[in-house]
């Protein structure tokens, strides 16, 4: 995965949210709608054009005491509205690791 | 053990303060992300995936009972109940809160720990061989010399704003077990001619994406005159070294760039240029700092006690002490390295019991002391032979038994896409079906040294370019896939892995180098004859035939 820190230009090719890591803890967190943070990736606003994704991103960054790193990371949209990490990485920042802490 | 004295303490000190305060106008909004940064960066606190990771520094890979119940402590009160342990003789805390970090600093101030220069462009972390001062036949501790340039090049403004990171690592046995070749620095002590002790200077080494082995630019540097000579290789580096370009920025590029000889010229004429600046170690000077190590009051004891004699009807011990005890300087002595890659596990985790329960284990057997090595082990320094049944049963029912050290299954792997946000791929679930894969210790015994190195991204954390088997995540169209490399080794004989094909994906990294290891023992001339060595005598050609035959 190509790391969205080097985003450059915004193009977006789907369904897109803004993330970033809050600021006082590191967690995982998503833009809402209402120009808040949430943990819960169903909370999050969802933006399907490129100038809605940099509106979003914009206003996203320049909360930086809320949470920081902020960038534009794909999800699908499922039916009935479930929202889906877009990819791998994406997939284990919401869902946190892939591994058990403990041996087997 | 190193004792610390009252300007080591004063200076943490004052710096767990200063850090509160730039936590608190971080927090308030005072501070901005981009100011802030630079700060938490010279503290070891990066941004990983889902959290601030925080490293801290164990100088020379020393630690006391008291310090690791401390890591313990921290792991278990700010973080997860764990922590990882790192290549470059640091842990790593992977869940702490920012706002909570200058608690945790604090605490670890308390016994003398810290983070200064985990990160950022310095002098990080002087490392050094995790048996020194125990290993038989080493020329003297190498921790004094590790200490002295600690000492020097610690927040000295020269080098805090390098070009970029800057790694030294020393090493005084023959055997190479600081992987000095691939540092910026390496420092190989040995006597010359007349008796003297000092230093084999190699420059230029490094992996990350463009590595490189590092190469002797002085065969003999005197122990007194080490700090002058280092400080003439960093003037010429903070000189011409690539500060407009990030990729190109570490030594190893400039060395590249000069040529060795030009660059060992250009170190001599600022040597020579600099004359006496105030560098030149007296005698009193070097012996203060050794002073300041304690050695325990060894006892006398035999070299074959009876309790081990007894013990060797055990197979299972047996099997663990030839694979994990190694000899001590000592007569009586054995030094035992604890497995911390367990069947399953990721590479290098330690949770908080097992650290509080190693530390007790360190004041029962072993002085008090646990070294930490390159290879994310952990090393009990002192321990008595007489002693080794006892604490094999001890590490065994802890999970840190594991037999199977330099062994197939003792993997170093980075976090990889689990933890980092650089990744390309995953690291550490590679690693963990590795070792399942692997479980079987008589096979792995008999496979024999070899040493698989996992990296998540081409930033090379994980080693891979020097790995015996070397795996490299890489991304395409947003899959993980492996490149695999062959034939690397990190030792006194470090060289670079050469590539065996096209990378693999995820689902079948396990499969190939189960190929791989089956190739080779088909292969091989006598069961000795090591994976590396079968690999230099045939090329990567037969193992790329059976990898990539059936694929
Ligand atoms: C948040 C986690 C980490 C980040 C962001 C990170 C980042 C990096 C980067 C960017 C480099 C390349 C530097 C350069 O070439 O100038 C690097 C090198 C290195 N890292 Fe990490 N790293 C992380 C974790 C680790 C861990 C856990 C280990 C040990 C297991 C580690 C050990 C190393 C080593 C030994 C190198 C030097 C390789 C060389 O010689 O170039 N890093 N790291
Ligand atoms: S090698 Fe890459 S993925 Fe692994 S820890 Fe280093 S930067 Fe992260």
């Amino acid at each position: 995965m190509t790391s969205p820190l080097e985003q450059k230009k915004i193009r977006i090719t789907g369904p897109s949210v803004v993330t970033a890591n809050r600021t006082w803890d590191g967690a995982v967190v998503y833009r809402t709608a209402d120009r808040g943070w949430s943990t819960a990736l169903a909370d999050a606003a969802i933006v399907g054009t490129s100038d809605d994704a940099r509106a979003l991103l914009a206003e996203g960054v320049a909360d930086d005491v809320g949470a920081v790193g902020a960038y534009i990371a794909p999800v699908e949209v499922k039916e009935g509205g479930v929202v889906k990490p877009g990819n791998l990485r994406e997939h284990i920042r919401s869902k946190g690791l892939t591994i058990d802490l403990l041996p087997a | 053990m190193y004792a610390y004295d009252e300007l080591d303490r004063t200076l943490i000190n004052e710096r767990v303060s200063e850090f509160r305060d730039q936590v608190k106008r971080r927090l308030s909004g005072e501070l901005t992300e981009d100011e802030f940064k630079i700060l938490r960066l010279q503290n070891g606190v990066y941004l990983q995936l889902h959290a601030y990771m925080f490293r801290v520094a164990i100088p020379y890979g020393t630690l006391s009972s008291k310090q690791m119940r401390r890591f313990a402590h921290v792991a278990r009160r700010y973080d997860r109940g764990y922590g990882h342990f790192t290549t470059r003789q640091n842990i790593q805390f992977n869940w702490i809160k920012l706002a909570e970090l200058p608690d945790a600093l604090a605490e670890l101030a308390d016994v003398g720990i810290h983070a200064m220069q985990t990160s950022g462009n310095n002098m990080r972390n002087v490392t050094s061989d995790q048996w020194a001062g125990v290993a038989p036949g080493e020329v003297e501790d190498p921790r004094i010399w590790s200490e002295i340039l600690r000492q020097h090049t610690t927040l000295h403004p020269e080098f805090s704003f390098l070009p970029r990171k800057f790694k030294i690592a020393i090493t005084a046995s023959e055997h190479d077990r600081a992987a000095i070749k691939i540092h910026d620095i390496g420092l190989r002590l040995h006597k010359n001619a007349d008796g003297e002790t000092g230093f084999e200077v190699l420059v230029g080494g490094g992996l990350g994406r463009t590595p490189f082995i590092a190469k002797t630019i002085k065969a003999f540097v005197h122990g007194r005159d080490i700090l002058s000579y280092v400080e003439a290789i960093l003037r010429v580096y903070n000189q011409y070294g690539r500060r407009d370009n990030i990729y190109k920025a570490r030594i190893k590029i400039l060395v590249h760039e000069l040529g060795i000889e030009k660059f060992a010229k250009e170190v001599d004429e600022e040597w020579k240029l600099m004359g006496d600046v105030g560098l030149t170690l007296d005698h009193s000077a070097i012996e203060e700092v050794r002073s300041r190590f304690s050695y325990p009051a060894y006892e006398k004891l035999p070299h074959m006690p009876d309790e081990l004699k007894q013990a060797a009807a055990d197979p299972l011990f047996e099997r663990w002490r030839k694979n994990s005890v190694a000899p001590h300087k000592v007569q009586g002595y054995s030094i035992v390295t604890l497995s911390l890659k367990p069947v399953g596990g990721p590479p290098g985790d330690a949770t908080a019991d097992q650290m509080d329960a190693v530390a007790d284990l360190a004041d029962k057997y072993s002085f008090g002391e646990i070294r930490v090595g390159h290879e994310q082990n952990l090393a009990l320094p002192h321990v008595a032979k007489r002693d080794l049944p006892q604490l094999w049963r001890a590490l065994d029912r802890l999970g840190l038994a594991t037999p199977n050290v330099n062994l197939v299954t003792d993997i170093i792997a980075c976090p990889g896409l689990d933890y980092c946000s650089l990744a390309n791929a995953r690291s550490i679930p590679i690693a963990q079906e590795l070792t399942r894969r692997f479980a079987n210790h008589d096979t792995a015994d008999m496979i024999g040294r070899l040493h698989i190195n996992i990296s998540g991204c081409i930033n090379a954390c994980g080693h891979h370019h020097v790995g015996h088997i070397g795996i490299l995540g890489v991304e395409k169209n947003g899959e993980e896939f492996y490149q695999i490399t062959i034939g690397g080794r990190a030792d006194e004989n470090a060289q670079m892995g050469v590539l065996i094909g096209p990378a693999v994906p995820y689902a079948e990294v396990a499969d190939v180098i189960e190929d791989i290891v089956e190739a080779y023992l088909a292969l091989r001339d006598r069961p000795e004859e090591l994976f590396v060595d079968t690999v230099k005598r045939l090329g990567v050609e037969p193992f790329k035939e059976r990898v990539y035959a059936t694929r």
